[in-house]
């Protein structure tokens, strides 16, 4: 068990210098482009220019620009965004994540109850109307582009209803810090949860749905009802356990991938200053090194959850231990 | 015993499971076809479909002859006459301090039907044209993840070894890329400067590039299933028969593997259409897809964006039309699915 761990986390090591790898070559290494202007910006001085040739070592050869840059991003980490002036990128990636982990949190709270709501009761009451009825609006949740829904949100609570008894406590889009006040904060965040929350209620009441179908098609199942337990004991003691193995699968990694930034289209259409919202300014900007340190910041979430969740299986399932 | 009601339904084998048994003699093709010609919802999905792409197919009919506009260039000036009333196409603003100018609203006629955008086109003419961009960024990136997906999924499961082991490194590398990050980085570099290709010139305004980024970004999520299924099929029974009967390996990966990998590919293609088309709309809503003056339903729904409390329509229409499409498309992707091979799990 030990070695699995050992290997799985060797394995994320790799990941992760591939993914720093990728990055800094289709940045700075695609052919026909100076990378130095690159990182300068649009219309920057030519001695700019020069500077950063000299300071990133881009005169020099690929791998030991390579080393340079990751020095820059994480061990001395004053790696600076020329565009905006001298900004250190990492204080900004720091500052920007508690918003982001604030919002996917309060998503991921929706997304897991209303998901598995939906998931049991489309099951126990599968092809009657309610399971269909309920199937469909799983449907519909998959196939909402997530930015379209959220400005509808805000048309509907920002101005055609704002002054109506339905959505007058709504207050102006943007972030309000939770230690300035967490009832502001929740008022704030409650309809860019609900609508980060909604694609993610309907894949996972899908899939889950169709894991307890199949899940009652097993025999324990036929021996825990024949023993006479109660349908809701059968249902939540052992049908659900067994079906929610893939469902924690796949919270890991589509948590790990909104942490990471991938809930930009959320924050931009809300006005959440997070990782996503940096990223996409960074990339109106053009602005490399800030985009670096996003991207390299989103993937390290994604692979660390990853792993946890891979090492989590070894710890569980005596099965995967065996291999 | 109310609540054995309550879960009669689901231990008796009917319904998705109950799909009917393969007969002898009757080809996997023709079988997939019977089931999903019985399925209503299918065929609803086929001809909801079908509108849209006839309608998008049609936009030049619709926009010379019905509504008369030119959907790509800016009319701030004109004006346009309905029941009998002259109505300028830019109106002077009612609210706030009653400077700038509001494009006109829906007219519910032929001309400027959904009203207009900030630069005076009419934004029904610009759905259907902007249809055909989505439609077709959509299927041709579909296109081109499913052959480099079936061919990075097949060459690792069926040589194994070293090249599996590069491959799956690689794919794992890709697979921990945020898509949208990946899709920004990769549009970064690829649109801020012309690309030559031999002596080909590809321009930054140029559909390829969302093509080649979204048909990229999807990549890992069908080769990983495909190599699964071709490791799976190489230690079946008819291939190890095969193998055995001295058969030269790439007429087993022709004859034998190739056909049933088919099967997985086709279970993909609505649903990889469906996210094709959020992908897109996601990617041009972001400015980093399709470039103006073209138009697709994302970039119609950022024009929207500064007109939302005004003009609501402009970001609202694209958005019903992108639900509509994936919509359809999802409900067809499950019936192909159940159809073709029940088995193929989607996600």
């Amino acid at each position: 068990m030990v070695f699995a761990i050992l290997q799985r986390l060797g394995q994320m090591v790799f990941v992760l210098f591939g993914i720093s790898a990728l990055v800094f070559l289709i940045f700075f290494a695609t052919p026909g482009s100076d990378p130095a202007a690159r990182i300068a910006g649009r219309n920057a001085a030519q001695e700019t220019v020069q500077a950063i040739r000299k300071d990133f070592g881009f005169d020099r050869p690929l791998p030991v620009q390579y080393a340079i840059m990751m020095e820059k991003l994480f061990v001395s980490r004053d790696l600076t965004s020329f565009v905006n002036r001298g900004l250190e990128v990492v204080p900004q990636v720091m500052r920007a994540a508690p918003i982001t982990l604030s919002l996917v949190l309060g998503a991921a709270v929706l997304w897991v109850f209303g998901s598995i709501t939906v998931g049991v009761l489309a099951a126990l009451t599968r092809d009657t109307i309610i399971d269909k009825g309920l199937m469909i609006l799983a449907l519909i949740g998959v196939s909402m582009p997530v930015f379209w829904l959220g400005e509808l949100l805000n048309l509907v609570s920002q101005s055609r209803f704002h002054d109506t008894f339905l959505f007058s406590w709504v207050p102006g889009l943007g972030y309000k810090p939770f230690f300035d006040g967490p009832w502001l904060w929740f008022k704030t965040l409650i309809i860019p949860w609900f609508t980060l929350a909604a694609l993610y209620i309907g894949i996972y009441g899908r899939v889950l749905r169709a894991n307890l179908v199949e899940t009652y098609q097993e025999d324990y199942i036929r021996t825990a009802r024949a023993k006479g337990l109660s349908p809701s004991r059968v249902m939540i003691r052992h049908a659900l356990r067994m079906s929610l193995i893939p469902f924690i699968t796949m919270f890991g990694m589509d948590f790990g991938v909104l942490v990471g930034g991938a809930a930009l289209l959320t924050e931009v259409v809300f006005g959440l200053n997070g990782v996503g919202r940096l990223t996409y300014q960074a990339m109106l900007n053009l602005d490399l090194p800030m985009i670096l340190a996003t991207v390299m910041y989103a993937s390290f979430f994604v692979v660390v959850t990853n792993a946890v969740v891979d090492i989590l299986y070894v710890v569980i399932d005596p099965r995967v231990r065996a291999n | 015993m109310s609540d054995a009601t309550a879960s009669r339904p689901m231990t008796e084998a009917e319904g998705d499971a109950a799909v009917a048994p393969p007969q002898a003699g009757q080809s996997p093709w023709r079988r997939a076809w019977r089931i999903l010609r019985r399925d209503k919802a299918a065929i609803a999905a086929f001809v909801v479909m079908a509108l849209i792409v006839i309608a998008c197919l049609a936009a030049p009919i619709y926009a010379h002859s019905l509504a008369e506009t030119d959907p790509f260039r800016s009319t701030l000036s004109g004006s346009i006459v309905i029941d009998g009333q002259s109505q300028k196409i830019m109106q002077a603003s009612t609210t706030g301090l009653g400077l700038g100018t509001t494009p006109i609203g829906p007219t519910w006629h032929w001309q400027y039907m959904l009203g207009a955008d900030n630069q005076g086109r009419d934004v029904a003419a610009r759905l259907l044209y902007g249809g055909r961009n989505s439609l077709f960024i959509a299927s041709a990136a579909t296109l081109i993840c499913l052959v480099l997906a079936a061919a990075v999924g097949t060459t690792a499961g069926f040589f194994g070894g070293w090249v599996d082991m590069v491959l799956s490194r690689i794919l794992e590398v890709l697979w921990a890329f945020p898509v949208y990050l990946l899709a920004i980085s990769l549009s970064i570099v690829l649109l801020s400067q012309e690309i030559w290709i031999g002596p080909f010139r590809i321009g930054s305004g140029s559909l390829i590039l969302p093509i080649v980024i979204i048909g990229i970004i999807y990549v890992p999520y069908i080769a990983r299933p495909v190599r699964g299924r071709v490791l799976s099929l190489r230690q079946s029974e008819f291939v190890l028969a095969a193998r055995g009967l001295g058969i030269p390996r790439w007429r087993i990966l022709i004859k034998d593997i190739l056909p049933n990998v088919t099967t997985t590919l086709i279970v993909y293609i609505p649903i990889m259409m469906a996210l094709n088309i959020i992908t897109e709309s996601a990617l041009s809503f972001l400015s980093i897809g399709v470039q103006p003056p073209d138009a697709s339903w994302g970039t119609i729904i950022q024009d929207g964006q500064g007109l939302l409390y005004t003009r609501p329509m402009v970001a609202l229409a694209p958005g019903v039309a992108i639900v509509l499409t994936v919509l359809a498309l999802n409900v067809l992707g499950d019936s192909v699915r159940d159809a073709v091979d029940p088995r193929t799990k989607i996600r």
